[in-house]
């Protein structure tokens, strides 16, 4: 037992010498790198996308895919090669250690510009940003800026959401319709979706009333089928949804009633449930973004896209179980939000607690869109 | 009133993975296998049955394939902590990481080679996933909406839950198997073969498991592959074996109490006056494990306490 003891010992010790003297020879390597990197300017031939996903982009459906496809759309845009982009797939956005050795391994493999996608790599993004000053930041649906080389990028998917909001109102028998949420009230992103879908819900049907569940997660495949379930259960007959599997879908399906998906078109999931879905066209964001970085004009921008970019749309209206009268509203709806004749949040809006919000003739401004919508607009219930 | 029936019909179905992996989780314990691998067990299980469902369109086989897959991960585990006497958490984890991301991998290879870009179950197994109304039974007030009309899936949990109890508790075998879990050297020698019945009930545990991954991946995820699917639901049947003081019959409304807690948040009233943060809906399952374990321990009941040699290898030579 002695020898065996001692020999594990031995052994262990030399593991952690090899280790320490791998981990200090990869720090010279990186430092090398980032040192010949200033002295070189960015080409499409040269330059290297780190992407950091929170789920997996063979999934298929949902919001890493939706995300992977924007980036396969730009390296084609851009004549890109494969090994031109990193990929780290499965990273938990909840877990700054992952987060943070998934861009550690990015910038040792030589990335340039960095995509994360998920709202909880912002923290870790900031700090790595500080550390890294040639490399250029770009984090999804957060709200921090740096003003050096850590911008901000998401988009209007509010206005997508009004113009489901109407599709789902027309269709509903019950007047009761589901919304499964992935965050609650305090999360501007979620709250301002289910109020622009209510608005959607509420010029075409007044009577209806929108039950809101959260999940308090963005990506789990078992608390959104138990959201849809429980609300099912209550009596809606349509399921939208602010989460990234089409598992709500799937179960509006299997009950017999109907859904409104998000992401990716979800009726290839649930084609007899889906009336539509919430689209991201993430190609157009990233091909501008990287163009601008590598064309030499970065400015540090936020940037906020919508409809009339490209960025966000609404799917083709599945016409199995959608009418002619549906795709009308729809479009009329679409041509005043392209025009800019319509904004979703305009003038003064009523709050579920019988409060108002916003000014007769004014829109609310981008700052408070992204960041300051806590509050529900009058027919929807948090159940 | 259908509120509270939908919620604890709600319960039964969450429950319905969590039995699985419990039991199977207890058998392992009893064995004297504290195996930390249900997680990926579940998952290379979850992907066996939905695979041969997707292939086969029979949900017969798809539950035969994930009771053999889960069997086969559990042999890696029996091979490396009965035969070669490897640490068990370490070995138990490992499987976790290992199943977990050999599942996911094998998923998005079928997705890749599917012309749709998605893997979606034929109708025809999906209808046999339909909730079943049990004649006579379902007909009860209340019982009835709650108990008997569930997916095949929860049926089968059941029966085997009661099973693995009378067999546990009311068999030659079972008692020899509880006693190796107690005290090995004292089974050895009686006569008992120890490593062989170690290493029939981790592979049966393993593949009763493996039949919880695969309502995880075709019940709850609606018949379209998702990763992730087992989703840490593997874990909290880790924590209910503790809850349900390694008795399956026990297990059995555990599992419910800990599907209660599961989908509390989405039936609880909303208009009382206060609100409960989400995240204390999601904590409570551990809560409640955490308040099973100190009060067992004070307790200290010899037939409700883990088996004793229970995560300790038993080493023939150095008896």
């Amino acid at each position: 037992m002695k020898v065996r003891r001692i020999l594990a010992l031995v052994l262990s010790a030399a593991l952690a010498v090899t280790a320490l003297t791998a981990c200090t020879s990869a720090k010279d390597e990186a430092s090398q790198k980032s040192a010949d990197k200033q002295t070189t300017t960015l080409s499409y031939d040269t330059v290297k996308i780190g992407v950091i996903h929170i789920g997996n982009p063979a999934d298929g459906s949902g919001y890493t895919y939706a995300h992977d496809q924007g980036i396969v759309g730009m390296q084609k845009e851009l004549g890109l090669k494969d090994d031109q982009i990193v990929r780290k797939n499965n990273v938990s956005d909840s877990d700054p250690a992952a987060t943070e050795t998934a861009i550690r391994e990015c910038i040792e493999e030589g990335c340039n510009i960095i995509f994360g996608t998920s709202w909880g790599y912002m923290d870790k993004m900031e700090s790595l940003a500080e550390e890294y000053p040639d490399v250029y930041f770009c984090h999804g649906t957060g709200y921090k800026n740096n003003g050096k080389n850590l911008n901000n990028y998401f988009g209007r998917i509010y206005q997508a959401r009004y113009l489901t909001g109407i599709v789902a109102g027309m269709k509903t028998e019950s007047n009761l319709i589901g919304y499964v949420s992935a965050m609650g009230s305090e999360n501007s992103e979620c709250t301002g979706g289910i109020d622009a879908f209510a608005m959607g819900v509420y010029s075409v049907n007044p009577d209806a009333k929108v039950y809101v569940k959260v999940t308090n997660s963005w990506y789990s495949p078992t608390e959104e089928t138990n959201a849809a379930k429980a609300l099912l259960s209550e009596g809606c007959d349509v399921i939208a949804q602010h989460c990234d599997t089409p598992n709500p879908q799937l179960e509006a399906e299997s009950a017999g009633k109907w859904g409104v998906g998000y992401n990716t078109d979800m009726s290839k999931d649930a084609p007899k449930a889906t009336l539509t879905s919430t689209l991201w066209n993430w190609s157009a964001y990233y091909t501008y973004q990287v163009k601008q970085i590598v064309d030499g004009n970065w400015k540090c921008e936020n940037y906020y896209g919508g409809m009339a970019d490209g960025l966000v749309d609404i799917a083709p209206l599945n016409m199995d179980i959608c009418t002619e009268d549906m795709q009308k509203a729809v479009d009329e709806a679409k041509a005043k939000i392209e025009d800019g004749s319509f904004n979703v949040f305009d003038g003064v809006i009523e709050t579920n607690d019988g409060k108002t919000v916003g000014e007769e003739g004014k829109t609310l401004d981008d700052a408070t869109i992204t960041g300051g919508i806590n509050w529900y607009f009058k027919n929807v219930e948090v159940k | 009133m259908t509120r509270l029936i939908s919620f604890l019909a709600h319960a039964v179905y969450m429950g319905t993975p969590l039995l699985f992996g419990t039991v199977g989780e207890i058998q392992n314990e009893k064995a004297g296998h504290l195996n930390l691998g249900v997680e990926g067990t579940m998952a290379m299980g979850a992907c066996a049955g939905f695979m041969v469902a997707y292939k086969t369109g029979s949900l017969w086989l798809s539950i035969l394939a994930a009771f053999l897959m889960g069997a086969l991960v559990s042999l890696i585990y029996a091979f490396l902590t009965i035969t070669m006497m490897a640490n068990q958490n370490v070995t138990g984890l490992t499987l976790t990481i290992f199943g977990t991301g050999l599942s996911n991998f094998i998923g998005e290879q079928m997705i890749s080679a599917s012309p749709t870009g998605n893997l979606k179950l034929p109708d025809g197994v999906m209808s046999s996933l339909k909730n079943i109304d049990i004649p006579l039974l379902s007909k009860i007030p209340v019982l009835g909406e709650v108990l008997f009309s569930q997916n095949i899936f929860t049926y089968l949990s059941i029966v085997i839950a009661v099973i693995m109890f009378i067999y546990l508790k009311k068999t030659k075998v079972g008692l020899n198997l509880r006693t190796i879990g107690e005290n090995p050297a004292v089974a050895d020698a009686v006569g008992i073969s120890v490593v062989k019945y170690k290493y029939i009930n981790v592979l049966i545990g393993g593949g009763i498991c493996g039949i919880g991954g695969a309502f995880c991946s075709m019940v709850i995820n609606g018949g379209v592959w998702m990763a992730n699917s087992v989703n840490g639901l593997g874990w909290i049947a880790v924590a209910l074996v503790i809850f349900a003081v390694w008795n399956p019959a026990r297990a059995i409304y555990g599992a419910y109490i800990f599907g209660a807690f599961m989908v509390l948040k989405y039936y609880f009233p909303k208009n009382l006056g206060f609100t409960v943060p989400e995240s204390f809906f999601d904590m409570l399952p551990y809560l409640v494990t955490a308040l099973v374990l100190i009060i067992t321990s004070v307790k200290k009941s010899r037939e409700r306490s883990q088996p004793q040699s229970c995560g300790i290898n038993y080493f023939r030579e150095e008896r």
